[in-house]
């Protein structure tokens, strides 16, 4: 069956492609010229028996193969080393980082898949009309923004009316009840999630309007039209359905776009997530951290594609490649 | 030679008539004015950043007025946080931003263009192996990546422009890859091939002037990412700090409180700019490409102008 053909192939690369991450993310830290273990043992006025204390301490000493090795099994174990800054186990940390990042993106991407999907549809159905150039050009510029500069203008357009930054209040009581607490983190979620939203949906809108158009070309629609259909029924339960296919490929190959502008957005609102911890790692020389941070958002995006293939291979059997 | 065309398959890919190198661009501006646009945009900020240090009205690094002075009649554009004006520092900012994603994006073409031209020419191992690193890259997050790499390497303009090249080839790569594997099967190359060819000359002569157009689309496109890059790693603080760059104007004005200062003529501008810049290329390669590969021109649905879909191989307006 050429169906199971296809998921085997696609979870084989899944797979392939994580080792290769897993395997890049030591090489990047280890083995090129400049890379963090040259830092970590030019100590200033360091005498050559603490340099050698700490090549040891670190396992420096050994030949590259080996620390490889090394690598692996405590990667397999689920350690990821010490964080430099606070002592604490990389894997913890980074682990209800992610706790905090997940949510928060959730909600912005999805926003942005709403947003560009009835933009784009609309786009589309009044095609050439003054709503589509709107809906168009609104989109385009969105793109063109940096994910940055929106989160600034957020902050200065809401400034005391939203809270600018953190994802709870600190001043409240543990006490308060449960609605409470998640009115303040959806609160505090607000300017962090639009600012993801509206860095994202513009290119959502773009390529749901062309998909549509190139649905409304098909000769089912005609038949639908042929068939005295109402336009609103054609256009939802015939065009959409089949139109969006597309934008499952763009939202699996956008994960990365998201994911690096969840870096940034978290950086302003200073949302506790783990790309303020790689944020705060570069500042810190922090190298556990900044590794086990590329490594979990690295394998989360190689995840998701993965979950995208399946979700596309759900939706359109034909697909077999 | 004005032939109709033939095989609705090649009219379908676009590919019905090879464009021909110089006429190709001009024929895009002529007829889509998203392109004239665009490459007017592109063009106003080549220049203006050729003739910036002549016409900027101060300095973009002594200090000239106070700490986030508003815009007024001296400084249109106000101040930052070192007293220094903003509209001298845009324009000075321009230059490098725009310096470092023509480079970032050279680079990122060439060995984009190579490896498609590599692998759908050759295709087997060269193929498999390279389509394995282009998947690799496709997927990982690239900003995470690119702050991984400009840490370890250390701040510096030519880190950010080598992290940004070897990072954005992979689409491009794709992209040729295509584009190359549908033409090496094309009569022409055939007979090329027949009368003793070598490869190197079938690239150079058949190849390439085909894939050009195709090329400068996607650098046009590239330079939009490159310039969003530059500014999302100078953000973060991985740009050299001594110069200053569009991406560094922002991550000034956010770290030295011009939100708190109410100082948003520290931030609007940039953004504007940036936004610009980057909608300029992408309306031209958007239509570039659109140009090399015609969507349907009708939708049923089409309220005002309905009409049938033409059938497939009449005329050149046929899809």
């Amino acid at each position: 069956m050429r169906g199971a053909d296809y998921l085997v192939k696609r979870g084989f690369f899944a797979l392939v492609t994580i080792y290769v991450a897993i395997t890049i993310n030591f090489f990047l830290f280890r083995v090129l010229p400049g890379n963090a273990v040259t830092d970590l043992s030019r100590v200033p006025h360091a005498s050559p028996a603490l340099r050698h204390a700490l090549l040891t301490e670190f396992g420096l000493d050994k030949p590259k193969w080996e620390q490889y090795l090394i690598y692996l099994k405590n990667l397999a174990h689920g350690n990821m080393g010490i964080s430099f800054a606070n002592q604490q186990p990389v894997s913890h940390l980074l682990l209800a980082d992610l706790k905090n990042t997940i949510p928060m993106v959730t909600v912005g991407t999805v926003a942005a898949i709403i947003l560009g999907v009835f933009t784009g549809v609309l786009s589309a159905w009044r095609r050439a009309s003054a709503s589509d150039h709107l809906s168009t050009n609104t989109a385009i510029f969105f793109y063109a923004f940096p994910t940055q500069w929106l989160g600034l203008m957020l902050l200065i357009l809401f400034a005391g009316i939203l809270p600018a930054g953190g994802m709870s209040d600190p001043f409240l009581f543990t006490a308060e009840p449960f609605w409470q607490h998640l009115g303040d983190i959806a609160k505090h979620m607000f300017l962090p999630a639009a600012t993801l939203m509206l860095t994202a949906f513009g290119s959502y809108t773009l390529v749901v309007r062309s998909s549509m158009l190139e649905t409304l070309g098909e000769d089912y629609v005609l038949t639908a039209r042929a068939k005295g259909l109402p336009t609103r029924r054609i256009v939802w339960r015939h065009a959409v359905r089949n139109a969006l296919l597309p934008l499952v490929t763009l939202i699996a190959l956008e994960l990365g776009f998201i994911v690096g502008g969840a870096l940034l957005v978290e950086v302003i609102f200073s949302w506790p997530g783990i790309g303020l911890a790689m944020y705060s790692a570069i500042g810190q020389r922090d190298y556990p951290m900044l590794q086990g941070g590329f490594l979990i958002l690295t394998v989360s995006v190689i995840m998701l594609n993965f979950v995208a293939d399946l979700l596309y291979f759900r939706l359109d059997p034909r697909i077999s490649t | 030679m004005t032939l109709p065309i033939q095989d609705p398959a090649l009219a379908a890919e676009g590919l019905g008539v090879p464009p021909r190198r110089h006429g190709f661009l001009r024929s895009v501006l002529r007829e889509r004015k998203a392109a004239v646009i665009g490459l007017a945009i592109i063009v106003f900020f080549i220049l203006l950043s050729v003739i910036a240090p002549y016409i900027s009205p101060y300095s973009a690094t002594a200090q000239t007025c106070a700490v986030y002075a508003p815009p007024s009649s001296r400084h249109w554009l106000g101040c930052d946080d070192g007293g220094i004006d903003m509209l001298s520092e845009l324009m000075q900012g321009g230059r490098i931003s725009l310096v470092v994603a023509f480079a970032a994006t050279f680079v990122a073409m060439v060995i984009g263009g190579g490896v498609g031209i590599l692998t759908g020419y050759f295709g087997r191992w060269i193929d498999t192996g390279l389509m394995r690193v282009t998947d690799y890259l496709l997927v990982i997050p690239d900003l995470v990546f690119a702050v991984v790499i400009a840490d370890l390497w250390g701040p510096s303009l030519f880190h950010v422009i080598i992290v940004i090249g070897i990072l954005e080839w992979t689409s491009t790569a794709r992209i040729i890859r295509a584009q190359v594997m549908s033409l090496k099967e094309r009569v022409y190359v055939k007979r090329a091939q027949a009368i003793g060819s070598g490869h190197a000359r079938i690239i150079t002569r058949h190849i390439l002037p085909q894939v050009g157009p195709l090329l400068m689309a996607n650098t046009v496109l590239t330079i939009a990412i490159a310039i969003y890059l530059e500014t999302a790693l100078a953000f973060l603080g991985l740009e050299d700090p001594t110069v200053t760059t569009w991406g560094t104007i922002l991550e000034h004005a956010f770290e030295r409180t011009a939100i708190s200062s109410g100082a948003w003529w520290a931030i609007v501008p940039a953004g504007f700019v940036i936004a610009i810049v980057i909608v300029g290329c992408f309306l031209l390669g958007q239509a570039i490409e659109d140009a090399l590969n015609p969507r349907l021109k009708v939708a049923h649905l089409s309220v005002r102008r309905w009409r049938i879909r033409p059938l497939a191989g009449r005329g050149p307006d046929a899809i």
